[in-house]
């Protein structure tokens, strides 16, 4: 993992010394709201509900358990005990008060964390496979990239005011974790027919209020070329992007409005201009990154210990089956720990656990967790005959729910229970269908469904690429949800179709139910997936089962 | 003819710690919505929140919510307005556990 170096620790240092001058200057009356505002967002810091929120990033979520525990220690100190996981690999805090989020940041400083650009209109905080440099899968680790994109962006002083944020996610597998095709950019280690590695670039995907799947603006460029063509593709942006109007700001639409070919010639106009500038040591810092980021020593052992209890122990071999994902060392599992326990909040975790995941990575998982976009926490290398203990010690704080992938996997945004932007609640709504279906008994027969909630257009729970995706909205002063169906967040990015009028927040549960107890009479064996189902018969019987005739009444 | 104006209350959040607050009819900054001063008259609302917006070393983002008389005090009439005045679904946070019988 990467360690902050002086320059970096003095650079986080220096700029929060300087942020708690500003947050004095504003309690003192020095400054007014809107002269504050823009620096407090700077680093983090949003004004929201019920109180103030600090969006701290986890770059490409990679996390060890001094970090992890310094989160716990912070939430308990400052905050109400618990921090909130985000699809961005952030961690909010809901609840500092100003005074104190100085020393939040010290902290944080301490173990190399901070909340710079995870706000405004700015390279937001680099995201990644939560998988990479574990997974069977990838065809490298992806987290030097990551961290070069990372190093590079911070504080860059051309691109500290763009026309809108933008965000970039790194991938190095066939299979897509990171959602890259719903990002400002995405970076994709490929290989091409000779074998050479090279990078594929995407631009221009975004959720939101104008959902649009990301276009290849490279499919194949050399190493030695990745940061100054990602630089060229934000100067071009930052220069042709609207500013007149907010809603037209991100690159999607930049894109839209001038075509793939004329934006790709100014890319290129640019790159040939600025590429003599790097001179190569962008490239001497990815080779120390690599250093950073070498394999951990995996361990050799017997695994009988985990054959037996995967046995004997029906619990154990139920999240075994469910939560465990294959690691390139065939002795070794990637196991994910699931912040989804039936009721609970999406991607909330309490200080204590969070602290015991930080032991039971610090024991078991060569000291490495990682944070995935869908709000749960990996042990990215955990060796299989450590599975046993590791799942005993998860059981006794309430992490050891077997339902990764399954309907009760939901991610959900904030929405009107703390942000100020939403227009209609999601917590409730993703407890209550995970609570339903769990008392149901029915979410393993289901299988594999990604249930998605949104509480606003701006779709932080990405609720577009979601197999069943609900989006909380206000019609005439009440809670509504519209249901679309068919999204997909993996390597075959769909965006899901809306299927018709929205359901009241005391019928959205039910309208949620009807369309699974549909699918399962609907599909061709218990094999056949969800989406599977959708893609061969398309929407109509589901939405047969959404909107059964002389039950209209329901929706609105 | 412009349509009749909805009661309203002053709100905003405290700059310290986020809190939602209202304004009273002595001009304070009060926690609980019932004990906001409600506003029946347009040019009488735009005068308090001139009044509130001038507050900047003490709150954020005043804005006139609409509300409506209740027995206790004014009641908010948007559900955004209600959750504010309570606090997070979730978690029993915010106004809910700190003051005794909530009313909103």
């Amino acid at each position: 993992m990467y360690q902050y170096n002086n320059f970096d620790t003095g650079f986080v240092r220096a700029r929060n010394a300087q942020f708690r001058d500003q947050v004095a200057r504003r309690i003192d009356g020095s400054l007014t709201e809107d002269e504050f505002k823009p620096l407090r967002l700077m680093n983090g810091l949003y004004l929201q509900l019920h109180a103030y929120m600090l969006r701290v990033a986890i770059p490409y979520g990679t996390l060890n358990s001094a970090k992890m525990r310094q989160l716990a220690m912070i939430s308990d100190r400052w905050d109400k005990g618990y921090g909130h996981f985000t699809t961005r690999q952030n961690i909010q805090f809901n609840w500092p008060r100003l005074v104190d989020v100085p020393d939040m940041l010290d902290a944080l400083a301490e173990v190399g964390m901070h909340a710079i650009q995870t706000s405004g209109n700015t390279i937001r905080n680099v995201s990644s496979d939560h998988f990479a440099g574990a997974a069977a899968d990838e065809f490298e680790d992806p987290r030097p990239i990551a961290e070069l994109l990372r190093q590079w962006s911070t504080d860059h002083p051309e691109f500290q005011f763009l026309g809108r944020k933008f965000k970039i996610a790194v991938g190095a597998s066939t299979n897509d974790r990171a959602v890259l095709k719903a990002h400002d950019l995405a970076v994709r280690v490929v290989q091409n027919d000779a074998g050479d590695a090279g990078y594929e670039i995407i631009i221009g995907g975004g959720l939101g209020r104008a959902p649009m799947i990301g276009q290849v603006i490279a499919d194949f460029l050399p190493r030695a070329d990745l940061l100054a063509y990602v630089e060229a593709v934000l100067s071009v942006y930052n220069l042709l992007g609207r500013r007149d109007n907010k809603y037209k700001a991100r690159i999607k639409i930049t894109l839209h409005e001038n075509g793939m070919d004329r934006f790709r010639a100014l890319v290129e106009e640019r790159f040939a201009l600025i590429k003599p500038e790097f001179g190569g040591r962008d490239q001497e810092l990815l080779a120390r990154f690599r250093e950073d980021f070498a394999a951990p020593e995996f361990i050799q052992a017997p695994l009988g210990g985990f054959e037996t209890a995967y046995g004997s122990d029906p619990v154990f071999a139920s999240w075994v089956d469910t939560n465990l994902a294959p690691h390139k060392n065939p002795s070794y599992a990637i196991a994910t720990i699931s912040l989804k326990a039936h009721g609970q909040t999406p991607g909330d975790a309490s200080s204590d656990q969070m602290r015991l995941m930080a032991d039971v990575a610090r024991e078991f998982s060569h000291d490495e967790l990682r944070i995935s976009h869908e709000q749960n926490v990996i042990l990215p290398h955990v060796h299989k005959s450590h599975l046993p203990a590791v799942h005993a010690r998860l059981k006794q704080v309430g992490l050891a729910t077997a339902n990764i992938g399954l309907i009760s996997d939901i991610i959900a945004c904030p929405g009107m229970d703390y942000c100020a932007l939403a227009t209609a609640r999601s917590i409730p709504v993703a407890q209550q269908i995970a609570t339903r279906f769990d008392t149901l008994k029915l979410e393993h027969d289901i299988g594999h469904l990604k249930v998605k909630i949104s509480g606003c257009i701006n779709a932080c729970g990405h609720h577009h690429v979601g197999h069943i995706g609900i989006l909380g909205l206000d019609r005439a002063g009440v809670e509504n949800y519209q249901i679309t169906l068919g999204g997909d967040g993996t390597e075959t990015t769909t965006i899901g179709t809306r299927t018709g009028p929205g359901f009241s927040y005391d019928a959205i549960l039910p309208a949620i139910e009807r369309l699974v107890l549909g699918y399962l009479d609907l599909r061709q064996d218990a094999h056949e997936t969800f989406i599977e189902t959708y893609r061969r018969l398309g929407a109509a019987p589901f939405k047969a089962a959404l909107y059964p005739v002389g039950r209209e009444r329901n929706a609105a | 003819m412009s349509s009749p104006f909805s009661p309203k209350v002053v709100t905003a959040n405290d700059l310290n710690c986020g809190d939602v607050v209202y304004l009273s009819a002595g001009g304070h900054w009060v926690r609980r919505h019932k004990d906001a001063e409600l506003l029946f008259d347009a040019e009488h609302a735009t005068k308090r929140l001139s009044f509130a917006q001038a507050q900047h070393a003490q709150v954020v983002g005043a804005y006139l919510a609409d509300a409506v008389k209740d027995t206790n005090g004014p009641s908010p009439v948007h559900f955004r307005e209600v959750f504010r005045a309570r606090g997070p679904s979730n978690h029993f946070h915010g106004k809910q556990s700190e003051q005794k019988n909530v009313s909103v």
